[in-house]
């Protein structure tokens, strides 16, 4: 069996037992009472910055308030009518940035309430019952194309079915729930979370889903608004960016989000080859994912190297200081220019910078590391092609998700707006549906943002 | 360190810590573990007349009230008096007594109102040794089904007959416990004394039904489907005790009249209100019942070290240094205009004080797009909810409007001097001031 000091790239690095430990629950649940104990500490503030925070816009110190009377299942009721994919968002959400961090407790006391494990006590004890809390409307006749079935279509999927429309979701992928299922570290989503999400999601009827279709190769865009009443898209981004870097095209150089997504899909992780000294290049959430389950696969170093400061990282804090817990080194300021090797890499090669306002350029300064495996995680990229406008690289669309081309929306990663979070998704997805159903029907589109306490901003 | 020695209508304890007359107090082997642990005094739990039977329920006797994480806030009880035989009570009260000779240790009795049953039982209670006796004419539950405890504590001339009778057939100090569950605390109070006690000890067990079991529609505790009404006690009839206690210490004809404090004293803080309200000592229970006989060591060096701060060196010295500011509503100064102020740099911006003050006061704060909370002192009636429902403590305080300013609600100038509603112009009543 090899060890963490075996060289090259392989599998086995740790024992099963081991592997199997490093990624269990990142956050275990609460239990009944440590709940209700958190719970408790909630001021219910009001007009709360939390649900301001929320791009969801979720009633936080209501539903927290919820599980302090010792309901938690209403609370997923209130979670759930906000976001459907609450029970996703309360693992994954980086809530240090979000709801957490604005919570007035934050502020007092550098401790705030867990509003994340709060809300995953609540949606899983509804979750738990395997029954679905919504009930769908008449059907209207109207049948709407969702083509990407990640937390944006998902979450605009189940709001048109919900209405009483009639979707067809499409996905790339034979399974459903993109980002979720594929771009997101193993330890924050035990025990295929994302699909019996989707598979609790979808009992609200009315949801075909087709895998394996993608836009572009078994779908077009023209086609589907000939075939639909309207059409959602939201395909997130396929493509990778490239290092730019001499020697890129190494054995050992791979995408960071596949290296995830493989290790989501393993049954058995110690099967999984990582290598003995892996470098990671990026900044976001995805550099860190990749860099702490290499560590937990048993690399010997992980190296996170970032072109600019920490404090321009992507990845919050909070998740740069898990990274460095579990042993990775995150290098500042240092931008790869060549990966050395014989075939297969063996040593990276960085460049300090400096900004000096008008850009990053190096100093000249360089160093190597030893590097079998280098994960490039500088941001992904639309590859779709569909003759819609485009804002900085994505899709052009407005607060609703229209998008230029008339009964077309988008929403998620794919568009210009909102950040890669699978909360924007639901929020997006929501948004969207929302506009689609009173655009269909001809009524007005209902609010989804959270109506307390506006009335006092004067 | 303050010396905390107590003379209480002549009961010397090394503390003014008591153990109420309750469950932990029903044997020498909790009474010795109570002792050992640092109680100045213990009342035994309640004798009843040889041969009465007491038999208790064999369900679950307590209820509780909880806050956050399940901090017992208040506590119900249906247990009886005693049901163990007199004979073995005596014997083992007289034994501590002797083993214990510094502490105070008095008899907790209820038998029924007949003064055969007084004259029997007190001459044997007097053969222990102990340092008193204490009247129940409280217990809420059970015994006052049998004309007993709450049922002799509602009624003041029984109060009056069955106190004197104990002062004609026993020579140490009396002591009345009086029922919370009456309208005017002073009438039973001024019963006892005119009866000749020595002292009342109040507040007896609250009647409470602490919760439903919604599943089963029965009250809590539920013995086998049913519930009854229990004594409520613990930190959460604490306000309720403080204002009967000084009830009787502020009132005329019982200010006279030595108090034993009792009713949800959990810190020395407590201990020292009840003090402060007129009591000369206190007796604590439900504390003692929740955290065991240890808490005792937190309440006397935690008086004694507020003591040591204020310059107290006895705790006669504490009682009833607040009664003379316990007065009626009618006499409070209508001049003292005060106004609520936030400090900025302590308000973590919960908006709770505007959400009190918007939904349910005076409209009276408020709140900028950027949640910056301002009082605005033209609305502000200085009622105190905010500093009330404030999570930061000392963040909003009352700020008095000094005289010669302008009252911006009134439009007033704020006067000097003290004026209560009983010279108030607007008072139909009013006498001109002197």
């Amino acid at each position: 069996m090899a060890d963490t000091h075996t060289p090259g790239i392989t599998a086995h690095r740790l024992s099963e037992a081991q592997i199997a430990e490093n990624f269990s629950d990142l956050h275990p649940p609460l239990d009944r009472h440590e709940a209700r104990v958190a719970a408790d500490r909630c001021y219910f503030c009001y007009d709360a910055p939390c649900v301001t925070a929320c791009p969801t816009e979720i009633d936080i110190p209501l539903f927290i308030r919820q599980i302090a009377a010792g309901q938690p299942e209403s609370a997923a009721r209130t979670i759930f009518d906000q976001n459907i994919l609450g029970g996703m968002c309360a693992r994954v959400c980086p809530t240090e940035d979000l709801c957490e961090g604005a919570c007035v407790r934050e502020a007092a006391e550098g401790k705030p309430v867990e509003i994340g494990r709060l809300q995953r006590h609540a949606t899983d004890a509804l979750m738990a019952r395997q029954s679905h809390p919504f009930t769908r409307a008449a059907e209207t006749g109207k049948r709407v194309a969702v083509v990407g079935a990640g937390p944006a279509g998902l979450a605009c999927a189940h709001r048109l079915a919900m209405r009483g429309h009639t979707v067809t979701l499409y996905d790339a992928n034979r399974k459903p729930g993109g980002l979720n299922e594929f771009g997101i570290a193993a330890y924050k989503s035990e025990g295929d979370f994302a699909q019996a999400e989707v598979d609790w999601l979808m009992q609200i009827g009315g949801i075909s889903l087709e895998g394996g279709k993608a836009l572009g190769r078994d779908l077009s865009l023209e086609a589907l608004v000939s075939d639909f009443h309207a059409v959602f898209l939201g395909v997130g981004l396929a493509g990778v960016n490239a290092l730019r870097a001499e020697g890129e095209d190494r054995d050992g150089v791979q995408d960071a989000v596949r290296f995830i997504a493989e290790l989501r899909q393993a049954p058995d992780k110690s099967t999984l080859p990582v290598g003995r000294n892996v470098v990671v290049i990026g900044g976001g959430m995805t550099a860190i994912d990749a860099a702490i389950q290499s560590k937990l696969l048993g690399a010997e170093t992980v190296t996170i190297a970032y072109r600019r400061g920490r404090d321009r990282m992507g990845a919050s804090e909070y998740e740069q200081d898990l990274a460095t817990s579990k042993g990775v080194r995150i290098i500042e300021n240092a931008m790869p220019v060549a990966v050395h090797g014989n075939g297969a890499a063996q040593e990276v090669e960085l460049e300090y910078t400096t900004d000096d306002g008008s850009g990053l350029t190096g100093t000249g300064e360089r160093m190597r590391l030893p590097a079998d495996q280098v994960f490039k995680a500088i941001g992904q990229t639309m590859t779709l092609d569909c003759g819609l406008k485009l804002e900085r690289g994505k899709i052009a669309a407005d607060a609703s998700g229209r998008t230029s081309m008339d009964r077309v929306w988008a929403g998620g990663d794919c568009v210009a707006e909102g950040a890669d979070l699978t909360v924007w998704g639901a929020a997006q997805g929501r948004d969207a549906a929302e506009d689609i159903h009173a655009t269909l029907m001809g009524v007005a589109a209902a609010s989804t943002g959270a109506v307390m306490g506006e009335a006092a901003r004067t | 360190m303050a010396d905390l020695t107590t003379d209480f209508v002549g009961i010397k304890s090394p503390n003014p810590f008591w153990l109420a007359s309750a469950p932990p107090t029903d044997k020498a082997y909790n009474v010795r573990r109570a002792f050992d642990a640092g109680w100045g005094g213990a009342v035994w739990k309640t004798l009843a007349s040889e041969g009465e039977e007491i038999v208790n329920v064999n369900g679950p006797r307590y209820g509780a009230i909880y806050g956050a994480d399940r901090r017992l806030l208040g506590l119900n009880n249906i247990e009886l008096i005693t049901d163990r035989p007199l004979s073995v009570n005596l014997e083992e009260m007289a034994a501590v007594k002797a083993d214990y000779p510094d502490r105070a240790l008095i008899a907790s009795i209820m038998v029924p109102c007949e003064e055969e049953a007084w004259k029997a039982i007190l001459p044997r209670v007097a053969e222990t040794g102990c340092d008193g006796i204490e009247l129940n004419f409280g217990c809420p539950h059970g015994m006052s089904e049998r004309g007993m405890g709450a049922a002799v504590g509602q009624v003041p001339e029984y109060i009056e007959m069955v106190t004197r009778w104990c002062k004609q057939y026993y020579d140490r100090p009396v002591i009345v416990k009086l029922t919370p569950n009456i309208t005017d605390i002073r009438k039973p109070a001024m019963a006892a004394k005119n009866g000749g006690a020595d002292a009342v000890s109040l507040i007896n067990t609250i009647n409470s039904i602490t919760s439903v079991d919604l599943d089963n529609m029965a009250p809590q505790p539920t013995i086998d489907g049913k519930g009854s009404h229990g004594g409520y006690c613990g930190p959460a009839v604490k306000p309720i005790a403080l204002s009967m206690v000084s009830e009787i210490a502020r009132h005329a004809e019982t200010a006279d009249l030595p108090i034993s404090g009792i009713g949800g004293i959990t810190t020395w803080r407590d201990a020292a209100e009840f003090l402060a309200l007129g009591a000369g000592n206190v007796q604590v229970c439900t504390a003692a019942m929740t955290y065991g006989f240890r808490v005792v060591q937190e309440m006397t060096a935690g008086l004694s070290a507020w003591m040591d701060e204020k310059g107290y060196t006895s705790v006669a010295q504490i009682t009833g240094r607040a009664v003379p500011n316990v007065t009626d509503w009618q006499y409070l100064n209508l001049n003292y205009v005060t106004k609520a102020r936030i400090d900025q740099d302590l308000c973590i911006s919960c908006g709770r004080c505007f959400a009190a003050c918007e939904d349910t006061s005076h409209q009276a704060i408020s709140m900028s797009a950027d949640r910056t909370f301002d009082v605005i002192d033209a609305e502000c009636v200085a009622c105190n909810l905010c500093v009330d429902v404030c999570p930061v403590e000392d963040c909003i305080t009352m700020e008095r409007l000094a005289p010669g300013s302008v009252d911006p609600r009134t439009g007033r100038e704020v006067q000097a001097d003290y004026a209560n509603w009983t010279t108030h112009p607007q008072n139909p009543s009013a006498v001109a001031a002197e």
